[in-house]
């Protein structure tokens, strides 16, 4: 087996063997360690040795042992664990999947949004350390030190290796799936850097939520947010010239969209709106759909977006959603009526000097024929920006609109 | 998010301050730095010389010309930075907060979001 592929495997395999070690031995912390020691065994032999006729039970015995040698050393400080932990080398395994178990675990209420991300890389998707911090652009000591706390926290809030139940359940999953599209968001859109993509987190993000859609496929937000991801996805390669630069939506070149991509989310999002409950998730990927449906910006059924946004609003209320909306409105209504909107937004502290909201309006004042004022705010929004992609792009608008000395 | 947080020494108001006090600012930054690195926060930080050993560097008609001292005519030099990555701009200005020299009439510490860094930073 080639290298990529024992890493695929390595990656599928992670989880359930930590899962397995916890279910067994508790001390996440501990199984956590061994597990990754044993998966950078598997690293070096595999390739060259080839897998092992059974690569899942291979892994359960190499950390167990790892697990046994670390709780060793410990002897003196922790008999009590060394005592139960030297009988263990499995001889039969467990048939179950503790994958969502772990993901839950990895997304505790007691850790920072930056812990459970890089917990759950590390435990469930199977990234070293040194991965992670790479994507993150962290050092490792940083990274190593963060997951470790996270470990920690973890062990100090005493939870116990099981699915919650009822609301606390339904409020975990909703950490899960957040936690999942700021993966996902990350290598969509780089938060700050001159990549606008970062591509592996991305595919790492859909790869975990393909996981956790196959274990609840009647949960429609899981769906929906599946949906999400990959029509955002399908969207990728049209998103930036071969320079680099940031193409907006409306001037993307769609033949380029992948639509396999598209036909998958599509489809996810109709069962999805099937069901009979409706989350922000379903909606924002019911509006990526009605995007990918259209042959051109101009051909989108700017109605039926703009009432996704009206729903939207309506559930998740959010600064960020009636900005959205704006845009909508404003292909339906006129610019107008988008900056009318946009207007609601002024008094609110969140969106006060935020990027977003100064290109939009500079974008929908270059449409009502102020091109001085959206020069302004085109060149204020730059300035607003985190992002190096995106501010080239609102400096190019800029320059379009630049007045020229002496004219008009 | 990565934000720097720069710190601008007046090297007057340095000057000004007893034996204790300075010691009190070099014990500060060491928690400081001890807190970063256990919160995992921590990605980098530099201090300066004095501004009194910086040169400035400039080329005329491709001849590089330096000359002595700070570039700016200000009070006010950059003393060193912390690069930190954290959860929030809110925590960013949370922890620039606890710097000792934001407590010293006359100096204060600027923060701002990285946009691009690129390098070993891990060397």
């Amino acid at each position: 087996m080639t290298a990529p592929a024992v890493e695929d495997l390595l990656r599928e395999l992670t989880p359930r063997v930590l899962g397995a070690l916890v279910r067994r031995h508790g001390q996440f912390e501990d199984c956590e360690d061994a597990v990754q020691e044993a998966v950078l065994a598997a690293t070096v032999q595999w390739p060259a040795d080839g897998v092992p006729d059974n690569p899942y039970g291979w892994l359960v015995t190499v950390a167990s042992r790892r697990l046994i040698d670390h709780l060793r050393s410990d002897h003196a400080r922790r008999e009590r664990e060394s005592a139960t932990a030297t009988e263990v080398v499995p001889e039969e395994l467990p048939d179950t999947d503790d994958t969502l178990v772990l993901l839950f675990l990895c997304c505790h209420p007691a850790l920072t949004p930056s812990s459970q991300t890089a917990l759950t890389l590390r435990a469930v998707g199977g990234l070293t350390t040194a991965e992670i911090a790479r994507a993150f652009l962290v050092p490792e000591a940083t990274m190593a030190v963060r997951i470790s706390r996270a470990k920690q926290r973890i062990r100090a809030a005493g939870s116990s290796f099981t699915l919650p139940s009822g609301p606390e359940r339904e409020e975990r999953l909703r950490v899960v799936l957040h936690v999942l599209y700021l993966i996902f968001n990350e290598g969509y859109t780089a938060s700050s850097g001159s990549e606008l993509h970062r591509a592996d987190l991305a595919h790492e993000a859909i790869r975990l939520t393909r996981m956790v859609h196959a274990q609840l496929r009647d949960d429609d937000e899981v769906t929906g947010l599946l949906a999400l991801m990959l029509l955002g996805h399908a969207r990728r390669e049209a998103r930036t010239t071969a320079a680099g630069d940031l193409v907006p939506l409306d001037e993307q070149d769609r033949t380029r969209w992948d639509r396999d991509l598209i036909d998958e989310g599509t489809a996810l999002v109709k069962a999805a709106l099937a069901g009979p409950a409706l989350g922000p998730y379903q909606l924002q990927a019911a509006i990526a759909a009605t995007h990918a449906d259209a042959d051109s910006a101009a051909d989108t059924d700017w109605a039926q977006v703009h009432a996704l946004y009206l729903i939207l609003e309506r559930i998740a209320p959010n600064p960020m959603v009636t900005l959205n909306r704006a845009i909508a409105l404003a292909e339906t209504e006129g610019p107008t009526a988008g900056l009318a909107l946009l207007a609601t937004l002024d008094g609110d502290a969140r969106m006060a000097g935020h990027h977003r909201l100064l290109s939009v309006r500079a974008h929908l004042l270059e449409k009502t024929g102020d091109p001085a004022g959206a020069y302004e705010h085109y060149r204020r929004a730059a300035k607003a920006t985190a992002s190096l992609a995106e501010q080239r792009y609102l400096q190019g608008r800029a320059a379009r609109l630049r007045p020229r000395p002496g004219g008009p | 998010m990565k934000f720097l947080i720069s710190m601008h020494i007046n090297p007057a108001v340095l000057e000004s301050l007893t034996e204790e006090e300075k010691a009190a600012i070099g014990e500060g930054h060491g928690r400081f730095i001890q807190g970063l690195k256990e919160s995992g926060e921590l990605i980098n930080t530099l201090a300066l010389v004095d501004p009194s050993q910086a040169a400035v560097v400039s080329v005329r008609n491709g001849q590089p010309a330096v000359t002595d001292g700070p570039f700016l005519e200000s009070k006010e030099f950059l003393g060193g930075f912390y690069l930190i990555d954290c959860e929030s701009k809110d925590r960013a200005l949370e922890l620039a907060a606890q710097i000792p020299d934001t407590a010293i009439e006359g100096l204060g510490v600027e923060v701002r979001q990285v946009m691009f860094a690129d390098g070993n930073l891990d060397a």
